[in-house]
């Protein structure tokens, strides 16, 4: 059985058919509507970039409320995949479901560049078919993508092992906290990264180095707790 | 109904508004008695320039308009263009010049969302905008204010709206100063048989306005802003710019796109300058049709509001559909799901008149065809000006500087540096299609397969859930290529040979990346046309770029005037700015635009003849203008652009770049950027110009400056193979080759200045020396400076 992602539709969303197709490289992939409130059996759940809602209130701050968010939350906490990408992170931060919070970059812009990431830890669901240590060229384009965390939440999250991603030298554009691009949650189900990996899975739109990290999901969905029939 | 009753001002209120006492009188006529106040709001704009034409109708005839590929040209909201495998592209290129000068952010943003609007009226998906912008020099604090925040509201909605910015054109120069440049061009994808156009049909069908709500904002824009010069009391003006909502637009994408899709509606049409007045007004024009409007069921987010003002508001994000009974609920439904207000304001008749109705009551009863079509068209008064009626620009560099010292000024200008600064705060990737973004190749290069739903084709499904993706292959689809081009300098110094420079440029952008012209969409940034000289400068251009494009067999598919660009300081550089869309056959094989393989040979091709007067490096030398730039050979510039394309289709090129700004030097130096440098004979130039027009009587020196520096169309830079190189040289005959070179060490070697032929009768007679010094710069130096040097004067 092929690996089944639901892509959650938000007004506003911006890279959800994106995500769709990066998806559907290594799984079946569907879109999923805001204002549902089941993940129709999906064995991951991949909250996309754009600008939900507007972005108005505070970055990532409304899909908290949205109908489908529920649904969401009881996959995370059943040990189901959960990945957030650019403001999919945002959102998890906001609805609890990840630690930190996502700030306005430090040059005060929106900002789009490539960006060379260093996969941290290989062993969560998201990076297993990585090498730790390996460098991947991913593109990043945000105005709020500067991740924070308190210095004792901080340092757990290091402990912890949950930093998944860090900008490599130089590239760490936003000034986020330890360089940190993308961070799990405690039970490494729930993944959360500021960068676009479904914009690097095709050399000829700029690299293929990201799709690891769909293989990856593809081949531990199966394996997670909370995947398929169980939602 | 009491029309003097309703009057507002007491005194001349069509003045104010912008009418004529004439343009007044023959209202009167038509309408057999004095217009109301809503009567007269809506006269003053349908009869403005932005909306009528009505001083360069006229001259727009001579453009071409048919062409093989050509599906919908001008008329509609956009044109556009077959692709191959049954897909469309529709674009178009539209000012917002006015409103941003007066509020940057705002002025840029909703110029972006109305462009996004026009397309998406014609049921396209929009898949891609690209701007051209001018602002005064860097020097200025106002002018870097007026740069930062245009280009941060363009990136706000563009990015929010999820659809990329990839590719553009931002020049500084003084003319602008007062009178800033924003012009966004968008393109759009739809099943070439889903396209729609506005005519409204039916009598007795419902008449939809869904969107945003209806508020105070944009008043007059299109008249007061658009169609009048700006005067020191600009900030009177402030309330007449729009305030965007990109969130509200990207509802509006979805749910115009659902409707069109599900074959809803009779037609559509987007509210753009003169708000609901010109929406529906054309499209019952079109239809041959009349319209009754109800403004007190228009949803308004502000109280009190007249009835002129709802006619004539320019609130953004709000569209208009002709809707059969039978098919009113399910629009309905699909506005509800998509969180949009609507509202059914008012029915197509057999009248052929505009009656807008208040709580019942006729409060404006107005013949269609005199609203839209009688508006009086002037014939311009041209007179060329007997000099220069631009002042030098600022002398930055002495002159007399050794070649390099010119190479890294100009490398570092404001108009040649690096533009990251600015398109990096540009999604440029969004929708999975961007195979070339900003600086990597001569023009953007766009991939329309391989994929669907939401950035699918405009009639692909948007519903959620609606189906499964299907696996994209790499390459699968049509690919297109889309370059943005205009220019001020060259053709305040001469109108006609400088805007078909623009055209030449922006297909020798397309024919570096192997791309076919098949349409062009203009924006035409003059001055007051009422003046002889502006009115002379419009005809040249308009002539200009008409025969360029016959010789390129290129439509106009659509397009946009903006003119009345002038401050007390006077006009602005006459700016045309040209969009033009092409198809590539294989995405796999495009040429990049800088070098990153040693060992290529590298060369020059077609019939370049630079000239240094009208240049960057004349304008850091602050120069004067010329009032001529050299006639042009129009058929050997379409076989050389014909020629590079194929050689880049066949792979035979791997690298191409056009000579544009800061010459030949210039160009090699940017090819350097990436990382490889080159080692350059100028000689074959330099003798090739010493033979031609443009450099007799030039002495040694100036051959070589001009060789190096030297600007004009028709000049693109190629590296291969030397076997490839070889077998292209053959072929082309008559367009002109030179064997420049090779790439491969680490720096830009440029030699051969005293290669000047004395026997060609350069004027310098036998043994003339050249004593200008080589250039040998390494190639981190050029990248360094060429990265650095706009943020830090874009900031500081």
């Amino acid at each position: 059985m092929a690996t089944r992602f639901g892509i959650v539709q938000f007004p506003g969303s911006c890279d959800e058919t994106d995500t769709l197709l990066a998806c559907s490289r290594v799984g079946d992939a569907e879109l999923l509507w805001h204002k549902d409130t089941d993940l129709g059996g999906v064995d991951v759940v991949v909250l996309p970039g754009g600008f939900s809602y507007g972005d108005y209130l505070r970055v990532g701050a409304i899909v908290q409320f949205a109908p489908i968010m529920g649904a969401v939350a009881e996959h995370a906490a059943g040990g189901g995949l959960v990945l957030g990408i650019c403001n999919g992170f945002q959102v998890l931060t906001e609805a609890g479901l990840l630690p930190g919070a996502l700030l306005p970059n430090t040059n005060l812009r929106f900002t789009c560049q490539q960006a060379d990431l260093i996969v941290e830890n290989t062993e969560t669901p998201f990076t297993h078919e990585s090498a730790p240590g390996e460098i991947i060229s991913v593109p990043a384009k945000h105005g709020a993508g500067r991740f924070y965390a308190p210095p004792e939440l901080l340092a757990q999250i290091e402990d912890g092992g949950q930093v998944l991603l860090r900008y490599a030298e130089g590239h760490n554009f936003n000034g986020s906290v330890n360089d940190i691009a993308g961070v799990t949650n405690e039970g490494r189900n729930v993944f959360g990264l500021m960068p676009h990996p479904e914009h690097a899975v095709d050399p000829l739109t700029g690299s293929d180095d990201a799709l690891k990290l769909f293989h990856s999901l593809a081949s531990a969905a199966p394996m997670a707790v909370g995947s398929g029939d169980m939602t | 109904m009491s029309a003097a009753a309703d009057t507002p001002a007491a005194e001349a209120p069509h003045r104010a508004l912008g009418l004529t006492d004439s343009e007044y009188d023959l209202i009167c006529d038509k309408l057999g008695r004095e217009p109301n106040a809503t009567e007269l709001a809506m006269f003053s704009l349908m009869w403005s320039e932005h909306c009528s034409y009505k001083h360069s109708k006229k001259l727009l005839g001579k453009l071409p308009t048919s062409g093989p590929a050509l599906l919908m040209g001008p008329g509609e909201n956009a044109g556009a263009v077959t692709v191959g495998d049954g897909l469309a592209i529709a674009f178009k290129v539209e000012s917002h010049n006015h409103p941003s000068a007066v509020e940057p952010f705002q002025g840029a943003a909703t110029g972006v969302g109305g462009i996004m609007r026009d397309i998406f009226a014609v049921g396209a998906r929009p898949i891609a905008v690209l701007d051209s912008l001018r602002f005064g020099e860097l020097d200025s604090a106002r002018s870097r204010y007026l740069a930062a925040r245009a280009v941060a509201g363009i990136g706000h909605y563009g990015n929010s709206i999820g659809v990329p910015t990839v590719g553009g054109e931002i020049y500084f120069e003084g003319p602008y100063e007062q009178n800033c440049l924003v012009n966004a061009m968008c393109l759009g994808l739809a099943p070439a048989d889903k396209l729609i156009r506005s005519a409204a049909a039916g009598v007795g069908n419902h008449l939809v306005l869904f969107g945003a709500s209806t508020g105070r904002d944009g008043i007059g824009g299109a008249s007061v802003l658009a169609s009048a010069e700006l005067g020191e009391d600009d900030d009177s003006k402030r309330p007449t710019v729009q305030v965007g909502d990109p969130f509200e637009e990207s509802k509006l994408v979805e749910a115009c796109l659902e409707l069109l899709n599900a074959g809803l509606l009779a037609s559509l049409q987007d509210l753009g300058a003169a708000g609901l007045t010109s929406a529906s007004s054309e499209m019952a024009s079109k239809g041959e049709v009349g319209l009754d409007i109800h403004v007190d069921r228009v949803p308004l987010r502000e109280q009190g509001m007249e009835p002129f003002e709802i006619m004539v508001s320019e609130s953004q994000e709000r569209m208009l559909c002709v809707v059969e009974p039978a098919q009113l609920d399910a629009v309905l439904a699909i506005c509800d799901k998509w969180d949009l207000h609507h509202a059914v304001i008012g029915e197509v008749t057999d009248t052929r008149h505009m009656q807008i109705y208040r709580d019942g009551d006729l409060v404006g009863d107005i013949p269609v065809t005199a609203l839209v079509d009688d508006c009086p068209m002037y014939d311009l008064s041209p007179e060329e000006p007997p000099a220069q009626i631009y002042p030098a620009p600022k002398r930055r560099i002495k002159d007399g500087l050794a070649p390099a010292d010119n190479l890294l000024a100009l490398l570092g200008s404001d108009n040649i540096a690096s533009r990251r600064e600015y398109f990096e705060q540009y999604d440029c990737i969004v929708g999975s299609r961007t195979i070339k973004r900003p600086e990597a190749a001569e023009a953007a290069v766009l991939r329309l397969g391989a994929n669907d739903g939401r950035h699918g084709p405009g009639g692909a499904p948007s519903t959620a859930g609606s189906g499964k993706a299907q696996t994209p292959g790499d390459a699968d689809g049509p690919t297109i290529a889309v370059s943005i081009d205009g220019s001020g300098r060259r053709v305040a110094a001469d109108p006609y040979r400088g805007t078909i420079g623009v055209v030449l440029e922006c297909a020798a952008n397309l024919a570096c990346v192997g791309a076919e012209p098949l349409g062009l969409t203009n924006c035409l940034n003059f001055g007051n046309p009422e003046k002889p000289h502006i009115a002379w400068q419009l005809d040249r251009a308009v002539s200009g770029m008409a025969d360029a494009l016959r010789a390129l067999n290129v439509p106009v598919v659509g397009g946009n005037v903006s003119l009345y660009n002038q401050s007390g300081d006077g006009p602005i550089y006459p700016t045309p700015v040209v969009g033009m869309v092409g198809s590539l056959p294989d995405p796999r094989v495009i040429a990049g635009n800088t070098f990153t393989d040693p060992d290529l040979a590298v060369a020059l091709i077609g019939p370049f003849e630079p000239t240094l007067p009208a240049s960057e490096l004349a304008k850091l030398r602050g120069e004067e203008l010329p009032t001529k730039l050299p006639d042009l050979n129009l058929s050997l510039h379409a076989e050389s652009l014909k020629l590079v394309r194929e050689a880049v289709r066949s792979g035979a090129v791997t690298v191409a770049r056009d000579v544009s700004e800061g010459g030949l030097a210039t160009a090699l130096a940017e090819c350097c950027l990436g990382g490889v440098g080159a080692t350059i004979d100028l000689g074959p130039l330099i003798e090739r110009l010493s033979r031609s027009q443009a450099g007799a009587g030039l002495d040694a020196e100036a051959l070589v400056e001009t060789a190096l520096f030297g600007e004009g169309p028709g000049g693109i830079v190629v590296a291969g193979s030397r076997e490839s190189l070889m077998q292209l040289s053959s072929r082309a005959h008559g367009v002109g080759f030179l064997a420049l070179g090779s790439t491969g060490s680490a720096k830009l070697d440029i030699a051969g200045f005293s290669a000047v032929d004395s026997s060609a009768g350069t004027g310098t007679g036998p043994g003339a020396v050249v004593t200008l010094k080589e250039i040998s710069l390494d190639v981190p130096n050029l990248q360094r400076i060429h990265a650095g040097a706009l943020a830090e004067r874009a900031s500081s």
